[in-house]
């Protein structure tokens, strides 16, 4: 049966075979570097696709079907387009910072990538602070977006930025208490012991009511972290032409859309580790058989497979939807996600405290 | 009391966003509802709607007659001088002389599709064609001759 797992483990094998322990260590932190950047470059490809034939089809329209079959291609060109460009940097801007804020929003992306478990035993580090890990480190991302929007030296750029600035700090509020809700049920931050405790049914279905408000909180939390739609207010086409994003072109533009596509990747692939198991199959009591037969798919495909259907929903949304005005937005934080999901958070404690849960 | 306010603007929020979803959920799995037209790839099976105003035409019946008694309604009609009605006297086999079109030139760069003319028409001998084809590489081939050459009037018509 195919899986990851072996992959790695020859890998690792032929290395200390053939090399010293501090040789090998090194040639797989070069290896895992590659395969980290190479899943970017093909996440952006793939999801930019996608985000564009979801949106044409909830639309009713066809989306891109003319370079290569089906418009497979047409993230491509895209991509080979952006590269020729001219990458401009305007006259008046703090060359430094402006250079390098989308190198730090990447960087945010690729740290994040770490304690996240692709497959059974696939993963770059298993630090026992996973969850803290994750969301200390997805803060990281509003640096690099105030650095644009303050290094632009444009209004538009800067009003864009402080709007993400306070969207985000206010958001990481109630999705931190959505993972905190999964951290009570299993009782720890390690991203393995977690999908491990999802052994017998996903936290969806284990946790009762709190966990699906936990989710549905978790879900909106990090739409507006990743300044999505309907809390696209930090790019906002129609008032601030393109927010923080607005001088840059060429290919730091495209590093700026990468790691938003990265970022709906990574937030969703944590929620669907927190919620839906990760890469656990969908297991069922003690339907002996039934669980036997999800066993024989491969654990990256339920883990890509889950993922996907969390970034689907989360286009379903901006799609859907209606940006929100400022006020709303932070009215939507402060007097409605984060008081529920207090609630929520006691309510999840009583539970297991008491032992309800499955 | 609050309380039961705030747990109903939850609760509506919630629905109307759902209600949302669903409409845009059903779109997304009905690939039918799409209405894009392909258009160069669906020229022979393009439909265009009746209403649709591409350019003015002059529908002649099988005899080659027309309905055009060239009284210059439309030319009067058009606010930027598109048409342009050149009359003639026809002699009528008893010698009564009778006013009849020569020319009717339609510049098609003129005009702005604006459908004022073909109301102006008591004859209803020009309308709207749903035609929208037009480009040319001389501008001289937008300016047309909408009777047909050797047409005349249908018996009748004054």
């Amino acid at each position: 049966m195919f899986s990851l797992e072996g992959i790695t483990t020859n890998v690792q094998d032929w290395l200390l075979m053939k090399f010293n322990p501090t040789m090998a260590l090194a040639i797989e932190c070069v290896i895992v570097i590659l395969l980290s950047i190479s899943l970017f470059a093909i996440l952006g490809l793939v999801l930019v696709l996608m985000e564009r034939k979801v949106a044409a089809h909830i639309q009713i329209r066809l989306g891109p079907n003319r370079v290569g079959p089906g418009g497979m291609f047409q993230t491509v060109a895209d991509t080979l387009k952006l590269i020729m460009k001219e990458g401009l940097t305007p006259d008046k801007a703090d060359k430094f910072l402006f250079n390098l804020a989308p190198f730090v929003v990447m960087m945010v992306g690729m740290l994040l990538l770490a304690p996240i478990a692709f497959a059974k035993n696939f993963q770059i580090w298993d630090i026992n602070i996973g969850v803290l890990y994750i969301s200390s480190v997805s803060s990281l991302s509003v640096i690099g977006i105030l650095m644009a929007g303050w290094a632009s030296n444009n209004k538009y750029s800067l009003l864009g930025a402080m709007r993400s600035g306070a969207q985000i700090v206010s958001y990481e509020l109630s999705a931190g208490f959505a993972v905190l809700t999964i951290v009570v049920l299993t009782g720890s931050l390690q991203i393995s012991e977690i999908i491990n405790a999802q052994q017998n049914g996903w936290w969806i279905f284990k946790g009762h009511i709190p966990a699906v408000i936990a989710f549905v909180l978790y879900i909106i939390a990090v739409t507006a972290e990743t300044n999505r739609a309907p809390f696209d207010l930090a790019e906002a086409e129609s008032e601030l032409t393109a927010g923080f994003h607005t001088e840059y072109s060429g290919m730091r533009f495209a590093l700026f859309f990468l790691a938003e596509y990265i970022n709906i990747f990574i937030v969703c692939a944590i929620g669907a580790t927190l919620f839906f198991g990760g890469w656990m199959p969908l297991h069922i009591g003690n339907w002996e058989a039934f669980n036997h037969l999800m066993d024989y798919i491969p654990s990256s495909v339920w883990f890509m497979g889950k993922t996907f259907f969390l970034i689907f929903l989360i286009m379903w949304f901006r799609w859907t939807f209606p940006r929100l005005r400022v006020d709303q937005l932070l009215n939507l934080e402060w007097k409605y996600l984060l008081p529920i999901s207090l609630f929520n958070l006691l309510l999840v404690a009583v539970i297991t405290i008491l032992g309800w849960h499955f | 009391m609050f309380l039961k306010e705030y747990i109903t603007d939850v609760v509506t929020g919630v629905t109307s966003l759902l209600k949302g979803m669903r409409k845009t959920g059903y779109y997304f799995t009905h690939p039918k509802e799409i209405i894009t037209e392909q258009y160069p790839d669906n020229r022979a099976t393009l439909l265009m709607s009746d209403r649709f105003k591409g350019e003015v035409v002059m529908p002649h019946d099988a005899n080659n007659e027309h309905t055009c008694t060239g009284c210059t309604a439309c030319e009067l009609a058009c606010p930027n001088g598109t048409i342009k009605v050149v009359t003639k006297f026809e002699t009528s086999p008893e010698g009564k002389k009778k006013k009849a079109i020569d020319a009717l030139v339609y510049r098609l760069e003129l005009c702005t599709m604006c459908n004022l003319c073909i109301v102006a028409c008591p004859s209803d001998a020009i309308k709207m064609a749903p035609n929208f084809e037009h480009s040319v590489f001389d501008r001289t081939k937008l300016t047309k001759v909408l009777n047909q050459p050797g047409s005349k009037i249908r018996e009748g018509i004054e």
